[in-house]
């Protein structure tokens, strides 16, 4: 009875956000990005590139990381994980696709990537990287269909393929992680020194690692909260522990990249983008792993969700400063995202929780069936 | 052929806008005054300082970021020098705008099918043997024509003659590995303020990137090979747990390791 009106307001929220995102659809499809956005010449790239894009590949990065330590690892603990945070990628990447509709300027050539080949372009390996990588995620994935619908001859199938799939699921991700940082080593003039480093594309692949990690924990806990499904705690401890390690390496390499490059005081100016870069290190890295190393938080649901939320919010300030901020000073131009962009954006990341509540409704996304269990579909629907 | 180039003496600049006029009717562009470079006007006169004149258009880089950038590979330096852009190619991601060190290409923001416009140099009246329509258009020969390697021997002859005249710099010479555009000046470059007051290094800027991009074959191959090594011995080391657990009895000499297993395991349980 408490969930009644609960629901009733999200779907109010749900509504408005539907009919603004409809709204502006139409409008940036009917008169071209000028009409949504505040993109100008001095600006090309706003909001939908820097966080639709760039920060949506990197928050999608769960889905490798469990790949890697369910399949290759074989550390079967984490099995139970595995489903979710494939299904987090498989919809994560394909926002990124969506988002990639409304920001190009020609979207229905969006395919030419596939004929018209530039190997000396980072943007074009990062989009051959992404397509494949979205097929592997949706074969993966497809498991979980086939399952639900009972289709057993087409899941053996998938599961021959399972191994070789992962692995070259878990070599894409290191490539286009790595190389959203390395679309940004052609800017050494233009991106402010304390983002401008030649390890760019190191520092993108592990704080991609990190808030995949992150997004698992974080999706898990709004699962259990809304659909009554997540994951266990002691699984989520784990990797929050990896976590710490991880976020650990980023800022030593971090502190190291600045000192070596003689940049390291500009941290303490006063500069809008050193407060800037300040502020996202701390949120990103420096207070989740604070939080993480205080055994009561790292135990408790609580303290993993607050944890996991600061690295993503750290996460998603990191890529909009890079892509964004950190070229305002040589673009001569100010930029903050129209209100279209942000609720275009906004749609978007709806959809993909919609989508994810649907499928992990009707999918057998969150069991791990066993194997002489002859009818896993109807105990999901039990629950 | 040979590489063609322009050369831009800002001290004869006199803000007349003619090759402003000349550039627009060759592209039937909108006969507008425009301040700064954009999807009409491929080229501008600024008034940068006080009675001086700086004529902006694309460089045509030797090494173009822009030829690099491109996912679809829309943009290509010709054998005489422009770089060119094939607007059927473009898939409007803006990642040359966003790249470009001179900030040239600039796009249709309000239309449906939008395309990046920028100075193609006249490549087509160059092939046929003519020069483009601003250097013709040009009455004080602020502006000239010709092969690269020749201007750069005029450029130089003409600092070395009148020193008090000029600063000793031909922008273009060096930066980001050279353009087919030069300019000589009798103000340090700095003082026109962007893009001539940053500091581009001599390295063209694809090969920052290369320097990344070309380790992708090597992280496909040795990732390939140590995953695929870590699979085989995980997995064989279940198909070893699991063969020893099932056969205590008729394998009766591996009874030892079967209880390492087994005490392995419950390690990893607590």
């Amino acid at each position: 009875m408490v969930r009644i009106p609960k629901i009733t307001f999200w779907r109010i929220i749900i509504a408005v956000i539907m009919v603004l995102g409809i709204y502006y659809t139409v409008i940036r499809y009917t008169q071209g990005l000028g009409a949504v956005t505040n993109l100008s010449d001095q600006y090309p790239w706003g909001l939908w590139v820097a966080f639709d894009v760039i920060t949506g590949v990197g928050l999608a990065a769960g889905g490798f990381l469990i790949a890697l330590t369910v399949y290759i690892f074989r550390i079967d603990n984490y099995k139970p994980i595995l489903r979710p945070a494939i299904l987090t990628g498989f919809l994560g990447y394909t926002l990124v696709a969506v988002g990639l509709l409304y920001d190009l300027g020609k979207w229905f050539d969006i395919w030419h990537a596939i004929i018209f080949w530039n190997p000396r372009s980072v943007m074009f390996e990062v989009a051959w990287c992404v397509m494949l990588y979205l097929t592997v995620l949706a074969l993966e994935f497809s498991t979980v269909v086939f399952e639900g619908l009972k289709w057993k001859r087409l899941n053996q199938l998938i599961h021959m393929l399972i191994i070789p799939l992962a692995i070259f699921g878990v070599i894409l991700s290191t490539l286009h992680q790595s190389s959203l940082g390395s679309l940004f080593l052609i800017v050494p003039a233009k991106l402010y020194t304390l983002w401008y480093s030649p390890l760019l594309p190191l520092f993108f692949f592990i704080s991609a690692v990190s808030v995949g990690f992150a997004m698992v924990t974080f999706e898990s806990f709004l699962s259990r909260r809304f659909l009554g499904k997540g994951i266990e705690l002691n699984l989520l401890n784990g990797l929050a522990r990896v976590n710490v390690l991880v976020m650990i390496f980023y800022l030593t390499i971090k502190i190291w990249d600045l000192a070596g490059r003689g940049v390291l005081g500009d941290v303490l100016s006063t500069r809008f983008e050193s407060i800037m870069f300040d502020i996202e290190t701390l949120v990103q890295v420096i207070i989740p792993l604070v939080l993480l190393l205080i055994p009561a938080v790292r135990t408790s649901t609580k303290g993993l969700f607050v944890s996991s939320l600061f690295v993503i919010v750290g996460f998603i300030m990191n890529r909009l400063d890079v892509a964004i901020t950190g070229i305002e000073a040589s673009s001569g131009a100010h930029y903050f995202p129209a209100f279209g962009e942000i609720a275009i954006s906004i749609f978007i990341v709806t959809i993909g929780f919609l989508a994810f509540a649907f499928l992990a409704k009707h999918f057998p996304v969150f069991i791990e069936p066993k194997e002489n269990e002859e009818e896993p579909v109807e105990i999901v629907h039990d629950i | 052929m040979a590489k063609m180039g322009i050369l831009i003496d800002i001290t004869k600049c006199i803000g007349c806008k003619a090759c402003e006029k000349a550039c627009k009717m060759r592209n039937d562009q909108p006969l507008t005054l425009d301040e700064h470079l954009s999807a009409n006007a491929y080229t501008v006169v600024q008034e940068r300082l006080p009675n001086t004149y700086v004529r902006r258009m694309c460089m045509h880089c030797e090494n173009p970021t822009c030829v690099s950038v491109c996912p679809v590979g829309a943009f290509t330096k010709t054998a005489a020098g422009p770089v060119v852009y094939d607007k059927y190619k473009c898939i409007g991601c803006r990642y040359c705008m966003y790249s470009c060190p001179f900030s040239v290409p600039k796009y249709q923001w309000n239309k449906v099918v939008p395309y990046v416009q920028k100075c193609y140099m006249c490549a087509d009246r160059i092939e046929e043997g003519s020069e483009p329509a601003c250097t013709a258009a040009c009455p004080t020969g602020a502006s000239i024509f010709g092969e690269r390697d020749k201007l750069i021997e005029e450029a130089q002859k003409r600092i070395k003659d009148n020193p008090d005249r000029y600063v000793d710099h031909i922008y273009g010479l060096h930066e980001v590995g050279g353009t087919s555009i030069l300019y000589i000046s009798n103000v340090e470059f700095e003082q026109f303020k962007a893009p001539f007051n940053i500091a581009l290094p001599d390295k063209p800027l694809p090969m920052y990137t290369w320097a990344a991009l070309e380790k992708v074959p090597t992280i496909v191959v040795v990732g390939g090979v140590v995953l695929t090594g870590i699979w085989w011995i995980t997995s064989r080391r279940g198909e070893v747990e699991k063969f020893e657990a099932g056969s205590k009895q008729e394998h009766w000499w591996r009874f030892g390791k079967k209880q390492e297993g087994v005490k392995e395991k419950k390690e990893d349980k607590q």
